[in-house]
């Protein structure tokens, strides 16, 4: 039953039935089931529809979410342990989080098309780099706990693999050491105690501890020092404002995460976790690193630099298997740095830790034990066998503390605490807040300026913070101005009512260690999602808590081990993967200690059986797993994928089933059903997480029930070896595809054999203008297709890259470039698109085709003509002197109907990656240094 | 006289005595397109024949120069610190990338001549 005149799936899907009546002539096919039949193999076919809700109109499903969600108890938090309540600056909250503009955007891989977030993850790295003292601070991590754990990652590749411990000074948050044993015990890393001694790579000071304590790790860092042990900081960036900078205190390493810089806490996620160091560490350095290079006219631009660092390029050797990052959370915590400036900062770090203090002394006053002299915001206190006691006491005034154990209670104040809250908790144990706290930082407070880089005193009104937001997110070309054609991204509709729960108060505002009875509804709500996703997929388990793709990689890599240590196989470390492979494959293998071992594509781009088989043989009694992502990465359906996991289950392998391209199977058929033993989800495609302009993502896996045991669990669920710090990762981002689950239904099946139809009608389309790369069986494609304009360069001497470039002048974001063969381009339009659009870019690439013959007859010259200038700025276009051989229009306006669209203008001309690697500016320089030079 | 061979992945030795100097081709800069970082081997290390001795980076690709032959990095090319794009304007000449003493000179009678190298590239 549905209330609405349209059924959702028709708003999610492009095409109406008269299109696909086109697109099939086109194609020459006479219905989708014949399309699909043709293309997708049918040993592989699901028989029946899947077992889900019918689908559910958009206000039903949000009236469904909000009962369930209900069920949630929102209190006021003072839990702390890395998650801490928020207000988020209304500015921000409307014009950057609930702003497709921002929230739709990709990873900033094309510079020109991308300058406005670009500008600002320079400025979160500059904020950061500020805070820390360190030099080079990349564009966010994942979460706390994860950072920590790449940072020891850091501190082992610098001492090149020969030493395995580190020490501690100062407990982590249980969560983070949980992480760091889930990631150091593959990798035989030891996690040792407080003793350093010459096989010690790291020394990771938690800045404070896990009670909220300053310890007096001097000693320890001299020690480490003159060891040549490398020093991570683990500390609270709003403390960095009025604390010493990490790097003053010895630090190589500093990560922490973002999340109390204006990002709500949602139950766990997703947060920024930021990461610097200092420079001789940074080509260590995992994750996206921004620089700042110059466009073809000189001009400044920003663009990713380094990217050799990276999995998509060094695969197993790569720094981390880490691909995505939190960009959009990056974002928003340092629009709220910017909102608030450094003075504001302070204030609130300030009024935070003068709450903490006078908790601090009136306990002490009345006789309650705390723990240390020296705190930023939480005080534990020790109150023999009444933990439990005051926390249920507290709950009654609808306020949450932490039970560490049952002799102590932990409370952190956040800036939504209040005079009132602080009354209230002290009264719970039987004290006055004392009326005048003194300060109880460690060391000396923060001196000199911090922070004076102008974007970060220049927008305090509302007027200037709206319209500096509005002039980034104008800069960039995301979803809701064009199609963003990119293979192997799934760049489909995040509709709005998916996104609206995720601003829910009992969905932002929950911690993620609230009590079990505070959080029924999200509880049921995973649940459901779990089981929709188990049936979606085939398989017996859901879990969701990675929080990326490559992290869903990696966990279900560690199931695998798991699971064949506990039949006494630990010895099983090889890995196969096909050449064909994304680069996190090789690498998150080389993070679960597993040998990587290629197996051969052949020509046509699917596996080489006899290879597989050769190499399975060979390696039979250690043979752990097989990675393979299907349909491939060459966007083909192969025929023998059933094969291909008996193969691997005959030599005593497991097979893991990488879902980059699940887009092409929901509903026509299911990895489990394949033979995969395990598979991940990339929620951020193929179920309508939006990318944030370079994260979120949220990678859960499926399992058979063989390897459920071995899941992740989480310290505040009783369980361990979690992958994530929090224990349902990025859990407020879930009810995006939870929506979008229920107002589909089965008719998901639609999405996929549309999604299947665009891309094969876009290859019916450019079929005569390029040649497309790999084609499976009746020379159909599978979701997306590879153009190979390999020949354009060998004919006229355009490059792959002048054609994405050109395309920005057509208004369109650049399909994928270089991956998984270089010098093409692969194309996947996705199910949202719709005809029209796929039309406008057909029309572009072969004007594009158009372009470069004219380039090989020799009408341009090869190193002046639109392609090689591309993409042209308004200035470019608007100056009084044109010299090139082709017009002002051709250059802005080279589609026919140019008056029809509203024309994109690039910020920049194209950005010189060159020099950007060459001189590495990851941060903006403090005014001083400004005047320094003037001098 | 020095005595210049050359390997199948794109490497030249020019031999003196025991000392070899060890860069990559012009084949392999073009192939690389513009270098902007390398690693360069310590000092005293000791390679053997198809060791990882240096990583030579462009904007889009990371390649491993392999050690040629065995032998001990007697001096790295730190000109190439600050200045990378030397591999490309000079990869036979101030490109280089390290010297090395050779512990086994019969190692380099399975390596290529100028002739049969030009005849490999084709």
């Amino acid at each position: 039953m549905t209330t609405a005149p349209f059924a959702f799936t028709d708003r999610h899907i492009g095409p109406g039935d008269d299109d696909v009546r086109a697109m099939l002539a086109r194609i020459g096919v006479a219905s989708v089931d014949e399309l699909i039949d043709q293309a997708v193999p049918k040993s592989i076919r699901l028989d029946r529809a899947l077992a889900l809700p019918a689908p559910a109109s958009e206000a039903e499903a949000l009236a469904e979410l909000s009962v369930t969600m209900s069920r949630n108890i929102v209190m006021k938090s003072f839990i702390g342990a890395g998650y801490h309540g928020v207000q988020v600056p209304p500015v921000i909250q409307r014009n950057m989080f609930e702003n497709p503009a921002w929230y739709t955007a990709y990873t900033p891989y094309q510079a020109e098309i991308s300058q406005g977030r670009l500008e600002m993850l320079f400025n979160f790295q500059t904020l950061v780099s500020e805070l820390t003292g360190l030099p080079v601070a990349s564009a966010s991590l994942l979460d706390e706990a994860t950072a920590a754990a790449e940072a020891v990652g850091i501190a082992m590749r610098h001492h090149r693999d020969k030493r395995n411990k580190i020490a501690l000074a100062g407990a982590p948050l249980p969560q983070t050491l949980d992480v760091l044993h889930t990631r150091a015990e593959p990798l035989d890393i030891v996690i040792d105690g407080d003793a350093i001694d010459d096989d010690t790579a790291a020394l990771l000071v938690s800045w404070p501890d896990a009670n909220g304590v300053y310890g007096d790790h001097k000693g320890a860092i001299e020690k480490a020092k003159a060891a040549g042990v490398l020093v991570i900081f683990v500390s609270d960036p709003l403390s960095l404002t009025v604390t010493s900078a990490p790097a003053s205190l010895g630090a190589d390493i500093a990560v922490g995460s973002m999340q109390r810089f204006g990002v709500p806490m949602g139950f766990g996620g997703p947060h920024a976790a930021y990461c610097a160091v200092s420079e001789k560490l940074t080509r260590l350095m995992p994750g996206r690193l921004v620089g700042q290079s110059v466009d073809a006219h000189g001009r400044p631009g920003f663009r990713l630099a380094l990217q050799t660092r990276e999995q998509h390029i060094r695969r197993d050797k790569a720094t981390s298997n880490i691909c995505t990052a939190q960009a959009l959370l990056a974002n928003m915590a340092t629009a709220y740095a910017i909102w608030h400036g450094p003075s504001g900062l302070k204030a609130i770090a300030t009024r935070i830790h003068r709450l903490a203090n006078g908790l601090a002394e009136g306990l002490t006053a009345a006789g309650v034990k705390v723990l240390g002299a020296s705190r930023f915001d939480t005080v534990t206190a020790e109150v023999k066998g009444k933990a439990a006691a005051i926390a249920a006491e507290a709950e009654k005034g609808g306020r949450l503390l932490r039970v560490i154990d049952a002799d102590h209670v932990g409370v952190a104040f956040d800036e939504t605490s209040t005079e009132a809250d602080l009354e209230a908790i002290a009264a719970l144990f039987g004290a006055k807040a004392a009326a005048a706290a003194s300060d109880s930082l460690p060391g000396k407070p923060r001196g000199g300026e911090f922070l004076t880089q102008p974007a970060f005193h220049e927008n305090r009104s509302e007027t200037d913070m709206m319209r500096y937001l509005r002039r980034l997110a104008d800069k960039d070309l995301a979803l809701d101005r064009a199609m963003i054609p990119l293979g192997s991204c799934t760049m489909k509709l995040n509709a709005a009512a998916e996104m609206m729960p995720v601003s829910w108060h009992n969905i932002a505002n929950l911690h993620p260690f609230a009590p079990k009875a505070h959080t029924l509804g999200f509880r049921d709500m995973i649940a459901e999602l779990e089981s929709w996703l188990a049936e979606i997929t085939g398989f017996d388990a859901v879990t969701l808590q990675p929080n990326a793709g490559s992290q869903g990689e990696y966990a279900g890599l560690l199931a695998i081990r798991g699971y064949h240590k506990s039949r006494g196989e630990g010895h099983r470390n090889i890995c196969l993967i096909p050449s064909s492979a994304h680069g996190t494959n090789p690498a998150s293998a080389a993070m679960a200690g597993m040998s990587v071992v290629v197996v051969r594509c052949t020509d046509d781009g699917n596996i080489d059986i006899d290879d597989l088989k050769a190499k399975a043989g060979q390696h039979g009694a250690n043979l752990a797993a097989l990675m393979f992502t299907y349909p491939s990465t060459h966007g083909v359906f192969e025929e023998g994928a059933k094969d291909i996991c008996a193969i691997v289950h005959e030599h005593g392998g497991q097979v893991y089933f990488d879902g980059a391209n699940l887009n092409a199977l929901v509903g026509l058929a299911r990895p489990g059903d394949i033979g995969a033993d395990v598979c991940h989800m990339n929620l951020h495609k193929t179920f309508c997480i939006p990318h944030g302009g370079g994260g979120p993502g949220v990678g859960p896996i499926g399992v058979k029930s063989h390897l459920a045991p071995h899941l992740p669990g989480h310290v505040a669920e009783g369980s361990a070896h979690a992958v994530s710090a929090a224990p349902f990762g990025s859990a407020s981002i879930l009810p995006i595809t939870w929506m979008y689950i229920r107002m589909m239904g089965p008719s998901l099946k639609k999405a996929t054999e549309i999604a299947i139809l665009s891309a094969n009608y876009l290859v019916a389309r450019l079929g005569n203008h390029f040649s497309v790369l790999y084609r499976g069986r009746g020379g159909r494609v599978a979701h997306e297709c590879i153009l190979d304009t390999r020949v354009l360069k060998d004919r006229s001497g355009i490059t792959v890259d002048d054609i994405a470039k050109r395309l920005i002048d057509y208004g369109f974001h650049a399909p994928t470039m270089s991956f998984p063969v270089a010098g093409t381009l692969m194309v996947e339009p996705t199910e949202s698109e719709p005809k029209a659009e796929v039309d406008r870019l057909c029309e572009a690439l072969i004007a594009i085709a158009d372009e470069a013959a004219r380039v090989e007859k020799g009408e341009w010259p090869a190193d002046d003509n639109p392609l090689v200038n591309a993409p042209h700025t308004a200035a470019e276009v608007l100056a009084g002197e044109w010299t090139h051989p082709y017009s002002r229009m051709e250059a802005a306006y080279p589609a026919e109907n140019a008056d029809s669209i509203v024309k994109y203008w690039p910020p920049v001309s194209r950005i010189d990656n060159v020099a950007g690697d060459r001189n590495l500016i990851c941060s903006c320089p403090p005014v001083s240094e400004y005047s320094d030079a003037a001098e | 006289m020095a005595t210049t061979y050359y390997t199948e992945d794109h490497e030249w030795l020019r031999v003196e005595g025991d000392v070899a100097t060890v860069g990559i081709t012009d084949y392999a800069q073009e192939q690389l397109g513009d270098i902007v970082f390398i690693e360069l081997p310590e000092t005293g290390k000791s390679l053997s024949k198809g060791d990882t001795a240096v990583v030579v980076e462009s904007v889009k690709a990371a390649s491993d120069v392999y050690a040629p032959v065995n032998g001990e990095v007697t001096e790295a090319n730190e000109a190439l610190s600050s200045e990378p794009a030397l591999v490309n304007s000079a990869a036979a000449g101030d490109g280089w990338l390290w010297k090395m003493k050779l512990s086994d000179t019969s190692q380099l009678e399975g390596l290529m001549d100028e002739a049969a190298y030009n005849a490999h590239i084709g």
